[in-house]
């Protein structure tokens, strides 16, 4: 698997468990329309996306990130 | 044309629904008049004041209320001015002279609210490629503070000592870091972990500012908060605090021992392009803060209170804020919305003010009736005060 798969692969299984809707989630997913993540839920995620990878996304940055692929794309940056 | 206000429909269905029910209006009370900092007169009937932050009930100290008055003689109605141009009188200098023999600080900085003190000092020293860590509960003027500014902003979970620590590591070591706390989190009245706090930000070289608005005057040995009670005050390199609390008027602060501070009077935006407090609310400032020093004897109090008003409720069978009192705010967590409404409308026909408090004000869409007690709240008035809550919780069935 290339590192962006892996990632996304990661991605998935971490938004697994806040999945309460059961959406079916793609790479187009968007966290607050269609997984309708409120603030707090938000919060958890980031925190347990920055320790999976040892990251700081900063507030600056998840006002740009809008859907699970730019997630993936902006981690991968991170850790470049 | 499309109308602006449309982005405002949710919440105004949200109020029109709640009202309809005959409820009433929890953010519409006007206090006709005022007896004392413990009692007013609402809707025509004696009310006693709970939900006032007036810790220290300085507003009808007769030393400030003279104070006020002659500075209105002596010096007018209003300065008409910023305080870099025409607007720093005698009367702001004694203010900021009493401010730092309050604190054993080197300067200080008075603002003319609590909220632009906030806004000036963190939109002003954290720049583009400077960091600002904070606890994700901070009070709205600290994000507004963060928004005005361009800083990088890392938020962490609340009172987390790890959850700060990690990010200080993850962040690059050479970078300018801003670290923002606050001695009591007014929402549910619980204190931060400074000792701690301080120390982890110390460690990975970020300034430290905490907003000890809701502690001064009570909070430490010499009423200077909870960085003083936790001992870490000579770590904390900026304190915000304001006037309407403790104080009893209406302004803000910074204090600070940076020997660079007195620049900020030239570069903060919020300090500069505003008029300064007129000479009569600095005059009851310097006065009211003289006298707080000295008044361990109404701290004492003021826990008594607190101690007593969390105990009853616990007892009556109310969820609180905290498991222990930590502060003089008790928060009493509702159900609901609707059922926080009911309760406060019962408790103010009872003859008792509270505030309400909902999203997004609160953490985790919590409602939340919050009673902030006064240390010149009697024996008796707490007595009372735990009487109309034990009437109202049973007629709105929020205690059994």
């Amino acid at each position: 698997m290339s590192d962006r798969s892996q990632t996304l692969a990661k991605v998935l299984d971490l938004i697994a468990p806040l999945n309460k809707k059961g959406v079916a989630v793609t790479e187009a997913t968007r966290f607050a329309q269609d997984l309708e993540w409120d603030s707090l839920t938000v919060l958890d995620f980031v925190a347990t996306i920055e320790d999976e990878f040892d990251v700081i996304i900063t507030m600056n940055m998840q006002a740009e990130i809008e859907t699970v692929g730019q997630l993936v794309d902006a981690l991968g940056k991170l850790q470049a | 044309m499309s109308d602006l206000f449309a982005k405002f429909d949710p919440i105004i269905e949200l109020r029109e629904t709640l009202l309809a029910s005959g409820q009433t209006d929890p953010f519409n009370l006007v206090m006709e008049r005022v007896e004392s900092p413990t009692v007013a007169i609402c809707n025509g009937k004696r009310t006693i004041l709970l939900g006032t932050y007036n810790y220290m009930g300085m507003t009808f100290d007769p030393d400030v209320v003279a104070a006020g008055k002659q500075a209105l003689d002596d010096y007018g109605s209003g300065t008409t001015g910023s305080r870099v141009l025409n607007g720093t009188y005698a009367g702001h200098k004694a203010c900021e002279e009493a401010l730092k023999d309050f604190y054993g600080m080197d300067h200080a900085m008075v603002f003319s609210t609590g909220y632009q003190a906030n806004l000036g000092i963190i939109s002003t020293i954290a720049g583009k490629e400077d960091y600002i860590i904070l606890d994700i509960d901070s009070h709205a003027s600290i994000y507004d503070g963060c928004a005005l500014g361009n800083a990088q902003i890392v938020p962490f979970r609340h009172n987390d000592i790890e959850a700060l620590d990690k990010r200080l590591k993850r962040l690059p070591p050479e970078a300018g870091k801003l670290v923002v706390l606050e001695g009591v989190y007014s929402m549910l009245g619980d204190i931060a972990p400074l000792k701690e706090m301080v120390a982890v930000s110390k460690d990975a070289g970020a300034m430290v500012l905490v907003d000890e608005a809701h502690s001064m005057g009570f909070i430490g040995e010499h009423g200077r908060g909870v960085a003083e009670a936790q001992g870490v005050i000579d770590d904390v390199d900026f304190i915000i605090g304001t006037f309407s609390k403790s104080v009893g008027t209406v302004g803000g602060f910074c204090v600070s021992n940076h020997p660079k501070f007195e620049i900020l009077r030239l570069v903060c935006r919020p300090y500069v392009f505003t008029a300064s407090l007129p000479p009569s609310v600095v005059a009851t400032a310097a006065t009211s803060i003289r006298k707080l020093m000295d008044s361990a004897d109404k701290r004492a109090h003021l826990w008594e209170n607190s101690k007593r008003l969390h105990a009853g409720l616990r007892q009556f069978g109310f969820t609180l804020g905290t498991d222990e009192p930590q502060s003089a705010i008790i928060a009493v967590i509702m159900p609901d919305l609707e059922k926080g409404a009911a309760m406060w409308e019962a408790l103010l026909n009872e003859g008792l003010y509270v505030n309400l408090a909902r999203p997004p004000a609160t953490p985790a869409g919590m409602t939340l009736l919050r009673c902030s007690l006064c240390a010149l709240h009697t024996e008796d008035q707490v007595g009372e005060i735990l009487g109309m809550f034990a009437a109202a919780g049973r007629a709105t069935g929020c205690i059994s």
